[in-house]
């Protein structure tokens, strides 16, 4: 047994067994769940940088569920498959390192955070079913399977945003609010799934990718589907449940939901680039993406600034930078066909936009894991009765002016690095939406200096005499984000030649998806 | 036309569904909606499989001769409402928890997160 | 909750049992009639539902312990993940039981036929990890919430 071909499932696989088997560990020894489930997933990160490796050197991974070998994708005498096929290309494995990395870390932090709490052994049950539902939304080739790995995150979700609710009532509040949203958008992904097994018979992205017609039914999928993957996304005007939820929930959880937002983003990338392949109107789909990037960009950082909850404030910059990437890449969704922009700008654009999706879930990982390192010591988020916390807490007050560095674009921090290449491409489209997002730069930190004049300076107040610096696998954690930070905005190079363009042009290469399973055409 | 009486129903299931979302005060109506356009989603893929006088899918002692509906909507329609179930189960319990906080299931009273 | 009256009483005692043989029925004949491991345990677990409704929460807490529920459900759950492993050979969730002479293991006939219990392969037991997991987590979850109850009657002075 050839333990490489098994990769791609083991990621999958060992988060789910280790799932399932803590709650009869929690009963036996009650710190077991934590280190059971941060070894897991410590575990699956390696795995996934293996994947990645072998993805990069030697093409798309295959691996196909119940047959005889892992790439039998056409089983003999049929055209089309029939089972359940994972297929990770470039663009896959990407989301799939981000995801890895982020819930090693929420796990990580959630060993001293989340330590006083009741429930332990579910805590981590869910967090690892939540690991595995992005995972399974990302490395996917099967359309009904991306939906049933799409409501396990949703529900896993929800079960951790109301996790202190039985102490305290908002959790509860946020938790119906995204529970009621996710469930409207995953009832009527299904209604389009319908609509593409009603027509062409077959569920896998590939073979479809290769009938579809682009008739009248599946304009109306196309448009059923696209508005809401950008509402779990969190693009506007679909956001409302964006601040509820991410400021109730736990902070290594918020980490988590950002990414899970994310993995919904390149679903709706992979739909409309891969499964519409040649047929769409790209400029008008391409536009109505852009319009709702530069929507969430300036909503999100207005809203931000006015906002008195240091993670309310957060999660409204969360919805602001979905807008950057929803800019990039619509750009280079506009300007797919025409082969003069494409490789002037088009192609940076889309760059600029997918490396933005792993700054994002670094940085802003990292605020949201200051913040509650903040609230595991004070007891609070609320801005205005907290003052002076650099005295005590000199590690958090580094990581935090790391991370909103990063998160204004100021040059050695990779948010520089994205933003330049969308800044530069998008333009040469059109120069108007170049200066909104300009703009939008300017306001992130100007709200940024806001939270760290209240929060870290200032004299000692006399309520938080005790406060001391937090445990020491929290400051891990964010040590870690922090390297990897510096790291990616030292050497933007290495991570745009290696990881980023491989992605982009696997994006843009739209027959390609279909060929790695359906063998050549 | 009377081949389209499912489909219909799906339309009116779903926008019954929304009405209650949009219209209804009580949590456990918003709940209820919930599930009335679960159940029209449902419709829509048990009624895509079928073929006219056709029987189940079934081998075990079918008649003979006959032509089958298609399986495939079915496994998809039964994951589905195994997962309606999980969903249906997990928006109860928030809504007990925000009855034991708030003291009231009317949605403009429970508005503590605002802004 | 107050039980119910002396009559719902009785003939819950005469079909508890006969509801649960039903649901299990339909949990292991999974693979040749319509039925198997989600819709089986959804029946089972109505046997629990219908005796919390008829003899009230108080006097079902002593008969059905939680705990024992939740330790069932990781059971199964452990033991559907762990059949999905057994494959793990060939692929994962291959069925190396088919057609192999073992468990469930006799050729399975192709078109219309009497069902032969012993087919299958892993899927029968399957149905039966799923079954039992299903079983219990229903019947927690309606446990629970029933005694949830309790808390809301002292808020509301009932």
């Amino acid at each position: 047994m050839n333990l490489s071909n098994h990769l791609p499932i083991l990621i999958i696989a060992l988060p789910l067994l280790t799932a399932f088997i803590i709650p009869l560990i929690g009963k036996i020894n009650k710190k077991a769940p934590g280190i059971f489930a941060t070894l897991t997933l410590g575990i699956s990160l390696i795995f996934t940088i293996l994947v990645a490796v072998k993805v990069m050197t030697a093409g798309a991974q295959v691996y196909v569920f119940g047959a005889k070998s892992t790439a039998l994708t056409l089983p003999s005498g049929l055209q089309f498959p029939i089972r359940i096929i994972f297929e990770i290309d470039a663009m896959s494995i990407f989301m799939g390192l981000i995801t890895a990395i982020v819930s090693f870390l929420g796990a990580l932090y959630s060993l001293a955070f989340i330590e006083k709490e009741g429930g332990l052994d579910k805590y981590y049950s869910l967090l690892l079913l939540l690991t595995v539902g992005m995972f399974g939304m990302e490395l996917t080739g099967d359309i009904f399977n991306f939906f049933v790995f799409l409501e396990i995150a949703s529900i896993a979700s929800v079960a951790l945003i109301s996790f202190r609710g039985p102490q305290a009532g908002e959790p509860a509040e946020a938790g119906f609010k995204y529970m009621v949203v996710s469930s409207i958008s995953a009832l009527i992904v299904l209604f389009a799934i319908g609509i593409f097994y009603g027509q062409y018979d077959v569920l896998n992205f590939a073979a479809l990718a290769k009938l579809i017609r682009y008739s009248q039914l599946d304009k109306i999928a196309l448009a059923l589907m696209v508005p809401v993957l950008a509402m779990k996304a969190g693009a506007v005007p679909m956001h409302m449940w964006t601040p509820d939820a991410y400021s109730e929930a736990p902070a290594p959880i918020t980490m988590i939901l950002v990414a899970a937002s994310q993995a919904s983003l390149y679903a709706l990338f992979r739909v409309t680039f891969s499964l519409y392949n040649i047929q769409l109107d790209t400029l008008t789909v391409g536009w109505i993406i852009i319009v709702f990037g530069l929507l969430s960009m300036f909503i999100g950082v207005t809203m931000a600034i006015i906002q008195k909850d240091i993670k309310r404030l957060m999660a409204y910059h969360a919805i602001s930078q979905t807008g950057y990437m929803l800019l990039g890449v619509g750009v280079g969704l506009a300007v797919l066909n025409d082969p003069v922009a494409l490789p002037k700008y088009g192609l940076t654009a889309m760059e600029g936009g997918i490396f933005h999706i792993m700054n994002h879930a670094l940085y802003k990982g990292l605020l949201f894991l200051t913040a509650g390192a903040l609230f595991y010591r004070t007891g609070t988020r609320d801005l205005n009765s907290m003052g002076g916390l650099a005295h005590s807490m000199k590690y958090t007050t580094i990581f935090f002016i790391i991370g909103a560095a990063a998160i204004a674009g100021l040059p050695p921090f990779n948010g520089f690095a994205s933003k330049l290449l969308i800044y530069e491409s998008v333009y040469r489209f059109n120069p108007l939406l170049s200066i909104i997002a300009m703009v939008v730069s300017i306001l992130t930190l100007a709200s940024f200096v806001k939270v760290f004049h209240s929060a870290f300076l200032g004299p000692k107040l006399p309520c938080f005499k005790e406060v001391q610096e937090v445990p020491r696998s929290m400051i891990f954690a964010m040590a870690v984000l922090s390297c990897i930070i510096i790291f990616f905005g030292l050497f933007p190079d290495v991570i745009v030649k290696n990881l980023v363009h491989p992605a982009a042009m696997s994006l843009i290469e739209q027959s390609k998806y279909s060929a790695i399973i359906l063998g050549g055409r | 036309m009377i081949s389209n009486f499912p489909f219909i129903a799906v339309i009116i299931f779903i926008s019954l569904g929304i009405y209650t979302l949009l219209f209804k005060k009580n949590l456990i109506k918003i709940a209820i909606g919930l599930c009335l356009i679960e159940n029209g989603a449902n419709l829509f893929l048990i009624a895509l499989g079928y073929k006219k006088e056709a029987v189940a899918p079934i081998y075990t002692l079918a008649p003979a001769g006959q032509a089958m509906v298609l399986p495939t909507p079915q496994a998809l329609t039964l994951t589905s409402i195994v997962i309606g179930l999980a969903t249906t189960a997990l928006v109860l319990s928030v809504a007990m928890m925000v009855y034991k906080h708030y003291g009231t299931l009317d949605t403009d009273e429970v508005r503590r997160l605002r802004g | 909750m107050n039980p119910m009256s002396k009559i719902v009483r009785t003939i819950t005692k005469f079909t508890y049992g006969i509801i649960i043989i039903f649901g299990l029925y339909i949990i292991v004949h999974g693979h040749l009639t319509p039925g198997g491991g989600f819709q089986g345990g959804a029946v089972t677990a109505s046997a629990f539902a219908l005796l919390l409704i008829s003899y009230g929460n108080l006097t079902t807490d002593k008969f059905l312990k939680k705990d024992l529920f939740s330790f069932l459900e990781s059971c199964g759950l452990t033991l559907f993940i762990t059949l999905a492993f057994l494959g793990l050979g060939l692929t994962f969730f291959y069925n190396f039981l088919a057609n192999s002479g073992g468990w469930f293991g006799n050729i399975s006939a192709v078109g219309i036929n009497p069902g032969d219990l012993n087919t299958g392969g892993v899927v029968p037991l399957m149905n039966i990890a799923v079954g039992l997991e299903v079983l219990s987590g229903l019947g927690l979850i309606v446990l629970v919430m029933a005694a949830a109850m309790e808390f809301t009657k002292k808020k509301e002075n009932l």
